[in-house]
């Protein structure tokens, strides 16, 4: 334990990877949170068994139309037992690398070396599911079932099911023992939308500001400021727009939105003038 | 590409001349992604083809302008986002599932197996052993029996059952063969989870998995001996090399993923411990995959042939074409294919 905590005393604590591309570009990927798999696990969990609800009950109303009762019940075990094997399998070896709950939760699994996602790689990680949950709860519930669950053993069955299922919990990486195996790690895939401009020009009449005022931030501020703006919540707008004002001795005139877009294009034009000197403002302290 | 305008005193920021100059190039990117993602490569035409890796490298290098000179980071992180979409378009999405099925049955599979021989021979080793172990405990002392075998898999076939009753369990057919199909069926899930279990359970320095072959190793034993008492152990071994000899054998390589993996975890050699664990698992894999088909194919013979063949000859011959068909497949030496990257893994 001491071993660990001074190895992540040192690195950063956050879920930002470098991951390098043949091309040479870092592409920084963010690792899914803890909280946000095990959310898309039970989404899967129960999606599945929703399906298997819905199969059960289709195939009932056909065995009770016609009589084909061991086909249908043939058909019950082999569909469970495929549902329950190859939901993973089958939709994080597919073109998103991301079952229904992954993708609900905005994650992906890929390979860690950052090659073709094989499927020997899927297999692996998800075959491991049956010792890392189902395996210690199954036996739990059958020795339940026999009223033979002592206390020792459903302890034992937790710690079992609790060291791995926290086992993410406890490398930087947030690594299962599956992801382990079969050399993957599920990332962040987001897809947002390319926000509007806020440094084009807008309309006529733009302010000019002093020298002064513009010499009070860095880019940690523009940023923030950008923040504000695509929020767009104007209790925040008009709260920032007057700090900067009473910071920079401003007068008001009314037009908070109008006056942050404003002053957001005049501060960002002069960063980057600044940028293209070599002097890059990183906050308002220098 | 930007004109300045005379009506505009505004001043004009470098990011918004920048996204205007290549907003276009971006947004088809994003159109053609999300196609692909939806559908696959094959939805997009050929013109769409040629340009996307084009679009991806200018998007790229539009990346790295960017987070040296723009400080919209909004802009920042769509590129980033937009990047990461295509290059797991490019280079991570695994292959059509028809390729893929190809590759397994082709060579994956096989080589996968042939891989695991060291594994796979400590496993036979094992089962025999129990094998042998569960004969001679049931030899010496009948009550062994019953505490090796459970009563619901015994039904019946037991130390005290006479010649004739487990002469009916062998040659008897199972009523009018009604069930038959979905015992077969049933057998099928409940053994490949089994499987599955000894390859995950191998996880834990294959100890659980050596367990499981010596337990299924001393239930063959035991129940062998009970056979052979009566004189019944020609027929006994017939009725169960069937499907046994494919079912065993499956048994068997599953147990010797379990333990590749357990040895690479415990003794990863020169390599780092996950490194050598990540090979492990994935060839081990591909080794269960072809397990689950395995259990298949012997769940088939067994719903089909178990009751139906009622010759001891054709029993026999039946398994044993069985067995040696798998052993031709994966071991027969085969002929490299170049560039395939499953064996570079």
């Amino acid at each position: 334990m001491r071993l660990w905590r001074r190895k992540t005393a040192r690195a950063p604590l956050s879920l930002r990877r470098r991951f390098v591309t043949p091309e040479g570009v870092d592409l920084r990927l963010d690792l899914g949170s803890g909280g946000a798999r095990a959310g898309a696990f039970l989404l899967d969990m129960l999606m599945q068994l929703g399906v298997l609800i819905a199969l059960t009950i289709v195939l009932v109303l056909i065995g009770m139309s016609g009589g084909m009762g061991e086909i249908l019940l043939i058909l019950w075990l082999v569909g469970s037992f495929a549902l329950r094997n190859g939901w993973f399998i089958l939709f994080e070896m597919g073109g998103r690398g991301a079952t229904p709950g992954k993708r609900l939760m905005g994650l992906r699994v890929v390979a860690r070396d950052g090659g073709r996602l094989t499927g020997g790689a899927v297999i692996a990680r998800n075959a491991m599911r049956e010792i890392e949950v189902f395996l210690p709860l199954t036996f739990l519930g059958a020795q339940t079932a026999q009223g033979a669950a002592d206390g020792f053993l459903t302890l034992f069955a937790l710690t079992w099911s609790g060291i791995f299922l926290f086992f993410p919990l406890f490398n930087r990486d947030r690594l299962r023992v599956g992801d382990l195996l079969g050399g993957t790690w599920v990332v962040q895939s987001g897809r947002a939308k390319l926000g509007a401009d806020l440094g084009a020009p807008r309309g006529i009449g733009g302010r000019v500001f002093p020298e002064r005022a513009l010499n009070l931030y860095g880019v940690l501020e523009l940023q923030a400021l950008e923040d504000v703006l695509r929020q767009g919540r104007e209790d925040a707008m008009r709260t920032v727009a007057g700090a900067i004002r009473a910071k920079a001795g401003l007068t008001d005139e009314g037009d908070d939105e109008a006056f942050l877009f404003d002053y957001y294009a005049a501060l960002c034009a002069r960063l980057e003038r600044g940028m293209l000197v070599g002097r890059r403002r990183r906050d308002k302290h220098g | 590409m930007t004109r300045p305008s005379p009506t505009q005193s505004a001043p004009r920021v470098n990011a918004s001349r920048f996204r205007s100059a290549h907003e276009g190039e971006w947004e088809r990117l994003d159109r053609l992604l999300t196609r692909m993602e939806k559908k696959s490569a094959r939805a997009l035409s050929e013109d769409d083809l040629l340009a996307l890796p084009l679009l991806y490298r200018s998007t790229l290098s539009t990346l790295s302008v960017a987070r040296e000179t723009s400080l919209d980071r909004g802009l920042v992180t769509y590129l980033e986002q937009l990047c990461t979409r295509a290059y797991f378009q490019l280079y991570g999405v695994p292959d059509t599932a028809w390729r893929q099925m190809r590759r397994f049955f082709g060579t994956g599979w096989p080589r996968a197996v042939q891989g695991l021989w060291r594994e796979t021979l400590v496993c036979l080793a094992l089962t025999i052993a129990g094998l042998i172990a569960g004969y001679a405990l049931v030899a010496s002392d009948a009550s062994w029996y019953y505490s090796i075998i459970p009563d619901a898999m015994a039904s019946g076939r037991d130390p005290a059952a006479s010649a004739e009753a487990l002469r009916g369990t062998i040659y008897g057919g199972r009523g009018s063969g009604g069930g038959l199909a979905t015992f077969a069926a049933y057998l099928f899930t409940h053994n490949a989870q089994v499987a599955i279990f000894a390859f995950a359970l191998g996880f834990a320095f294959g100890v659980p998995t050596a367990l499981l072959l010596l337990y299924n190793g001393l239930t063959l034993g035991a129940m062998i001996f009970v056979f052979a008492q009566k004189g019944l152990g020609f027929g006994f071994l017939g009725w169960l090399s069937i499907h046994g000899c494919t079912e065993m054998f499956a048994i068997i390589l599953a147990g010797a993923a379990g333990l590749r993996i357990g040895t690479a975890v415990a003794f990863p050699g020169r390599d780092e411990r996950i490194e050598a664990a990540t090979r492990a698992g994935r060839s081990a894999a591909t080794a269960m995959a072809g397990v689950v088909c395995m259990l298949l194919v012997a769940g088939m013979l067994e719903g089909i042939g178990r009751q139906t063949v009622q010759s001891d000859m054709m029993r026999y011959a039946i398994g044993f074409a069985a067995l040696v068909g798998w052993l031709a497949y994966f071991y027969l030496p085969r002929q490299r294919e170049g560039g395939d990257a499953t064996v570079a893994a």
